[in-house]
């Protein structure tokens, strides 16, 4: 792809104080400007150590009460490559409801409503554990049931995409174009597989053996 | 166990991951996680490539925040407590927009910093340096109809850290962002113009090109600077996607 297209705010001077004319222009329009390349993304950086008096609040593992009809828990160990749990990362959960809705309600941070949003974040504990209170994401088409986990922690200098998908006991595994693209020895580790009547199984590894498979997203990146 | 290395180790370890960089050609926009320089990436990067796919409905929505969860007043980290924190008083303001330049409306903005002296008032902390009582350090705001935010607090201090003997962290503020897809999910560090610690940290090195580098400094505006209170920065922020190596991918083994 484009390795000799100009890049809009390479340029950008920071440290003087211009504002590039090109992303001036674009960010005082608000649509997208014709013919133009699109503007090029701010780059990541970890989440580091110190996150714990930030990102965590009540509530944020529960998208559902604990003990309420449906709930399920999701919960697993994040592992780096030396097989030691990771104490210091923090996931993010996005799924449908029990019935495949994507919803759009807001109240994540604050739950007082009762309404299903659709979003947890859940940090791990000293044994790198993590624990979200959900129901089973419905299927949002034809294909399986999945949520999305994004996982940040120090160390990690870009978050980390990946897909449980919910396998009940004694349930066929799902299939879908991403599992079937998967190495057969590694699909396993999309799994959030029963455990208890109310609990599924997903742990992560960073890296090495049973390394969990993370994503890229090509199609949405410019 | 191996000596401690220093400052002069891993600034050659930072240069020759960049040389590795430009010789692949296309550098990354983003960093790369597997950035021996940086120690605690070692065990924690993929060794696999990532698997691409296309993003199904659940990655191109995004939650929705609303007042009911963020207050306004939590993006003024200067008033969180009954006196006034030490330091100096800065505004940060810009705008989040996604790739084709529209605006990331009515979104959740999460930030966190240290105080003035470099310490942050999170538990494992161990800076000798003093806390603040009228420094907590977290905020929060929803960006307007035009993807703008604006945050009052204090400009935070470079603080040391272990990565190697005598490793100190530029001044910087961490960034939580989501965009108008989960896709475009970021966090992110801030940073404040000409600050002598850049060539030196690994972290912030981790990005393989200067421009890319560039984009996480902030400018000084003084047309946002307050007279007689306050010293004004101007950040913008582009979301655009999860695909950190992209164009490395083309040649890498799966």
């Amino acid at each position: 792809m484009p390795t000799t297209e100009p890049d809009p705010i390479a340029t950008d001077n920071a440290v003087s104080g211009e504002e590039h004319p090109v992303l001036t222009e674009r960010l005082a329009r608000e649509q997208p400007l014709e013919g133009l390349p699109p503007l090029v993304q701010t780059p990541s950086q970890t989440v580091g150590p110190f996150f714990g008096f930030s990102l965590p609040y009540d509530g944020g593992p529960e998208l559902v009460p604990p003990a309420s009809p449906g709930s399920v828990r999701l919960h697993g160990t994040v592992r780096d490559g030396a097989g030691t749990p990771v104490p210091d990362a923090i996931i993010e959960l996005w799924q449908p409801d029990a019935d495949g809705r994507m919803v759009q309600e807001p109240g994540s941070r604050h739950r007082a409503r009762g309404v299903f949003t659709g979003f947890g974040r859940a940090a791990v504990d000293a044994g790198g554990h993590y624990e979200f209170t959900t129901v089973v994401p419905g299927a949002t088409g034809d294909g399986p049931r999945w949520a999305l986990l994004t996982l940040f922690a120090r160390g990690l200098a870009h978050h980390l995409f990946t897909r449980a998908y919910f396998v009940a006991e004694g349930e066929a595994e799902p299939t879908d174009s991403l599992l079937s693209g998967v190495a057969e020895d590694r699909r396993g580790t999309l799994l959030a597989r029963q455990d208890t009547a109310t609990s599924y199984r997903f742990d992560i590894t960073l890296q090495g053996e049973g390394e969990t498979v993370f994503l890229d997203y090509p199609a949405a990146a410019r | 166990m191996t000596a401690e290395p220093t400052q002069d180790d891993i600034t050659r370890e930072i240069q020759e991951k960049q040389r590795e960089a430009a010789e692949r050609g296309i550098p990354s926009r983003h960093p790369s996680r597997d950035f021996a320089p940086y120690r605690s990436s070692i065990l924690r990067h993929p060794t696999h490539e990532l698997v691409k796919t296309d993003p199904e409905e659940i990655e191109r929505t995004t939650p929705a925040f609303g007042h009911i969860d963020v207050d306004p007043y939590e993006s003024d980290l200067t008033i969180q407590h009954p006196g006034e924190p030490l330091g100096e008083r800065i505004i940060v303001e810009g705008r989040v927009v996604d790739g084709d330049g529209r605006p990331v409306r009515n979104q959740l903005i999460e930030i966190w910093q240290a105080n003035a002296s470099g310490r942050y008032i999170h538990k494992r902390d161990q800076h000798p340096a003093p806390l603040d009582p009228n420094f907590t350090g977290v905020g929060r705001a929803l960006t307007g109809d035009d993807g703008s935010y604006r945050f009052v607090t204090i400009k935070p201090g470079p603080y040391p850290w272990g990565n190697h003997r005598n490793a100190w962290r530029p001044a910087h503020i961490h960034f939580s962002l989501f965009g108008n897809a989960f896709t475009e999910r970021l966090v992110t560090q801030m940073y404040f113009p000409g600050d002598p610690l850049f060539a030196l940290d690994p972290i912030y090195q981790s990005i393989p090109d200067q421009a890319a580098r560039d984009r996480l400094i902030s400018t000084y505006d003084h047309n946002l600077s307050v007279p007689e209170w306050a010293l004004g920065y101007r950040w913008d922020i582009v979301l655009t996607g999860a695909t950190a190596t992209w164009m490395e991918d083309e040649h890498a083994d799966h």
